[in-house]
């Protein structure tokens, strides 16, 4: 299946999925390595290191940017984030880990049916070039 | 999608006419406006920046880098609270990140914010007024600039609030425009009575009205037109804290507030309600405090002096006691023996950054009264 996406930050990259059932802040909500360690979220003890992570929205502090952008540096990041709903602050965090380190890491929405559509778990790959974006998995 | 319209000088920006540090800047905010589906930017008077608290090596690189490519703000730029106290260093317990916070204070200062340390810009003098539009971070901030001054900043945070002070453009979206500043929801705040007299009850107000509204714009209805701007900041910081309230209105009291609010949802504010507020939020119900910290957000100059009366008076402190203000305030405390009042009585007065962001209380510190946290 191949379904078009809206570029908020391009990049390619694929990884295993990890859905999230509930909005994550980075800050305070992931540490150093990446891990989950807000107590109250739903996949507390996940990491999402290498992930293509998918989550409708993002929650909370606008220090997710720097948050971000240190785990790109320190290649704790997710590979790719797939959100349902545009928002500016997982973007802005990928805009500057891309110009300080030269690191692109794709960020992109899917409409809602889309976002429905996408698999429980397995490969996924993110492609967001300049004009035009994709997610691909195998059926 | 919208298209992004930029002026002639806003493109030269962009190609680098002004050098490769205002062309970085630039791009965040143009790839910022795409996202947020703005037609155009906006001119901004000025800025707050919360870049300068340390999040890691990406806060030191990015400073770093505008700064090495000739960046400077164009706009008047203050700082907000960085990661150590640069008047009392002994303070702060973390080395390290005391270090790398003096270096990133420093960066910030080298391209032209003035140090002012502080995450209560509006005490200082030349705030902006009705109708100016400003790039402001600082949740507490920007609710405050927003809803009290009646100036029109979106919610900016990190990377993003020195770049527009850089461009001395913000995206033309969100709290910025006209349309996304009407309230949503009325409180009724009337059944508050005489308690409304009482610096307690804003705090409290605030931590209902966020929980209840989130990023939405609450309408205030019986506040009393005396209510202090250090009460409205209580209120805006806990409703910034609770939910993600950027603008509120108080009907009689705010700039912008409705005259009428007939057609929106009412909640009404009772006694009962701010008594279950205060029980949910006091996770300490006996036994020993083990320090007191206020001054999150920083303490006005009425604040410290009242705050000088109540413990010159009384008797000794038993724990210890913080208070966090800005650089600015406590130049005049010390002017006029508010300062020396305080220290006297055994307070410890934390400047430049606060007690909520760097580990300043000593070590027992573990049973805390906070004023909003």
């Amino acid at each position: 299946m191949i379904v078009p996406a809206r570029i908020l930050h391009h990049g390619t990259a694929s990884g295993d999925l990890i859905r999230l059932t509930a909005p994550l802040s980075f800050w305070g909500g992931t540490d150093d390595h990446g891990r989950i360690v807000d107590a109250h979220h739903p996949q507390c003890g996940a990491v999402l290191t290498g992930k293509v992570l998918i989550m409708e929205s993002i929650r909370g502090s606008s220090s997710s940017s720097s948050v971000l952008a240190e785990q790109i540096r320190t290649r704790t990041a997710p590979a790719a984030i797939v959100l349902a709903r545009p928002d500016p602050i997982i973007p802005l965090g990928a805009l500057v880990a891309h110009e300080l380190y030269g690191l692109a890491t794709p960020v992109v929405v899917l409409t809602q049916p889309a976002y429905d559509a996408l698999p429980a778990d397995g490969m996924i790959q993110v492609d967001a070039g300049a004009t035009h974006a994709t997610v691909t998995w195998s059926d | 999608m919208q298209s992004l319209h930029l002026t002639a000088g806003e493109e030269g920006m962009l190609g680098g006419r002004d050098g490769d540090g205002v062309a970085l800047a630039m791009r965040v905010i143009v790839g910022q406006a795409r996202i947020s589906d703005a037609p155009r930017l906006v001119e901004i008077t000025s800025a707050h920046v919360d870049s300068c608290l340390y999040h890691g090596q990406v806060s030191l690189d990015f400073a770093h880098r505008l700064v090495d490519l000739g960046a400077k703000v164009r706009v008047p730029t203050t700082l907000n609270v960085g990661s150590t106290d640069l008047l009392h260093p002994e303070l702060v317990r973390d080395r390290d990140l005391a270090s790398a916070g003096r270096e990133l204070m420093a960066a910030y200062v080298a391209l032209g914010c003035t140090p002012t340390f502080t995450c209560a810009p509006y005490q200082l003098p030349n705030r902006p007024g009705l109708g100016e539009h400003v790039a402001w971070a600082e949740s507490n901030a920007i609710v405050f600039a927003n809803s009290v001054l009646g100036a029109r900043t979106d919610r900016y945070g990190d990377f993003l609030d020195v770049c527009a002070a850089i461009t001395g453009r913000a995206p033309y979206a969100g709290l910025q425009t006209t349309e996304a500043r009407r309230g949503t929801v009325v409180f009724d705040c009337r059944p508050l009575g005489r308690f409304l007299q009482s610096d307690l009850a804003y705090p409290l107000l605030g931590h209902h009205v966020g929980s209840v509204v989130g990023a939405g714009i609450p309408v205030l209805v019986g506040i009393p037109a005396d209510v202090s701007e250090d009460e409205l900041k209580a209120f805006g910081a806990a409703a910034a804290s609770a939910g993600r309230v950027a603008l509120f209105h108080a009907v009689g009291v705010t700039p912008e507030a409705p005259a009428q609010v007939d057609d929106l949802p009412v909640h009404e504010v009772d006694l009962a309600t701010l008594r279950e507020v205060r029980r949910t939020l006091s996770t300490f119900s006996s036994g020993e405090l083990d320090a007191v910290s206020v001054g999150t957000p920083h303490a006005s100059y009425a604040e410290c002096a009242r705050l000088a009366d109540l413990v010159g008076t009384g008797p000794m402190l038993k724990v210890p006691f913080y208070l966090s203000t800005g650089r600015a305030t406590r130049a005049r405390a010390v002017e006029t023996g508010v300062l020396q009042a305080l220290e006297a009585a055994g307070v410890t007065v934390v400047v430049d950054t606060c007690t909520y962001v760097t580990s300043i209380v000593a070590r027992a510190g573990r049973v805390l009264l906070d004023e909003i946290a």
